[in-house]
């Protein structure tokens, strides 16, 4: 029953449009709907959002302490997230902590605070690979941890999206909200990386 | 292209709208199409987003046993979702494989009909 798409993208490029055809004629879609979601997902929802959590934690430390009891709740007090049955966990990185999150499964993600995962986490190395040698990972994006700090990695699934809640830059303390937020990078809400300095 | 609304309004170095991020969202028009309809079904309860999912699931399950021997395979993840919302809509009797299949030679038929 399965079909090889892999050597024609014109062949799942014409299925895609049957499916949606048909979906469309009897009922059960409409065309705006899609056309709505994809440019949400194109324009909207991306990881400046969970950059904004992230700057908002650090210089609040009771939002933080509720955002680590209940991301999904706390998340919602800056309109971020909230897509129905999601349930965001937030954990959080420290001096002898790192944290890294996957989907060894399929691909599930924060979408509502982080957008669409990129194409590398989706990979069948990194999905594999992420559980079974962290480190060896982690280095080859660049982020070399010292032997003391431990490294937690998080195999996500539906009922759970995680979002590494990662440590402030030291030189920053004067730092707006606004401008921290803009040095919380992508792989650093994911555990891949650290927030950039000042 | 519509620029990202951020605070300071400054261009973002860090996390920034999906294009900037340095990776196109969807590679193919196909692929966005195929992602919006899995979640329009679920938003409209047509169908439940966990059922999509183990489907997901069970396809990349399947490629990564034929090809563990074979790292150097390329990896197709929206043929995977097609192949699971194809599988959601039909097994969930919502469409019938043989109107898909015809649906696409029609489909098929037009584009070159339109291209002489």
């Amino acid at each position: 029953m399965s079909h090889d798409y892999s050597d024609d993208h014109g062949n799942a490029a014409l299925r895609t449009r049957a499916i949606e055809s048909l979906l469309i004629e009897k009922g059960y879609l409409t065309t705006a709907a899609i056309d709505r979601l994809v440019s949400a997902y194109e324009n909207d929802i991306g990881p400046m959002l969970g950059a904004r959590v992230v700057a908002h934690a650090w210089v609040d430390p009771e939002f933080k302490r509720r955002l680590l009891a209940d991301g999904t709740k706390a998340m919602r007090e800056l309109d971020v997230g909230g897509f129905s049955g999601e349930n965001l966990v937030v954990v959080e990185n420290g001096p002898t902590l790192h944290n890294v999150v996957v989907c060894t499964l399929c691909s599930c993600y924060p979408w509502s605070v982080l957008g669409l995962p990129p194409t590398w986490y989706k990979s069948p190395e990194y999905r594999a690979r992420v559980v079974r040698e962290p480190r060896a990972v982690l280095k080859e994006f660049g982020l070399d941890l010292p032997p003391e700090k431990q490294v937690r990695v998080w195999d996500s699934s539906a009922e759970i999206r995680y979002l590494v809640l990662p440590e402030r830059p030291p030189g920053t303390e004067q730092m707006p909200e606004a401008a921290l937020a803009e040095l919380v990078t992508r792989e650093s809400m994911i555990g891949t990386g650290v927030p950039q300095l000042p | 292209m519509t620029e990202s609304n951020t605070n300071s309004g400054q261009p973002t170095a860090g996390a920034d709208v999906p294009r900037r991020n340095g990776e196109l969202v969807f590679e193919e028009p196909w692929q966005s199409r195929a992602f919006g309809m899995v979640v329009a079904l679920t938003e409209n309860k047509v169908c439940n987003y966990e059922d999509f999912r183990q489907r997901l699931i069970a396809s990349i399950g399947q490629w990564d046993r034929e090809h563990a021997a074979t790292p150097e395979a390329v990896y197709h993840y929206y043929e995977h979702w097609l192949e699971s919302l194809e599988r959601l809509v039909t097994e969930h009797g919502l469409l019938q494989e043989d109107e898909i299949q015809s649906r696409a030679e029609l489909l098929h038929e037009q584009d070159h009909h339109d291209h002489d």
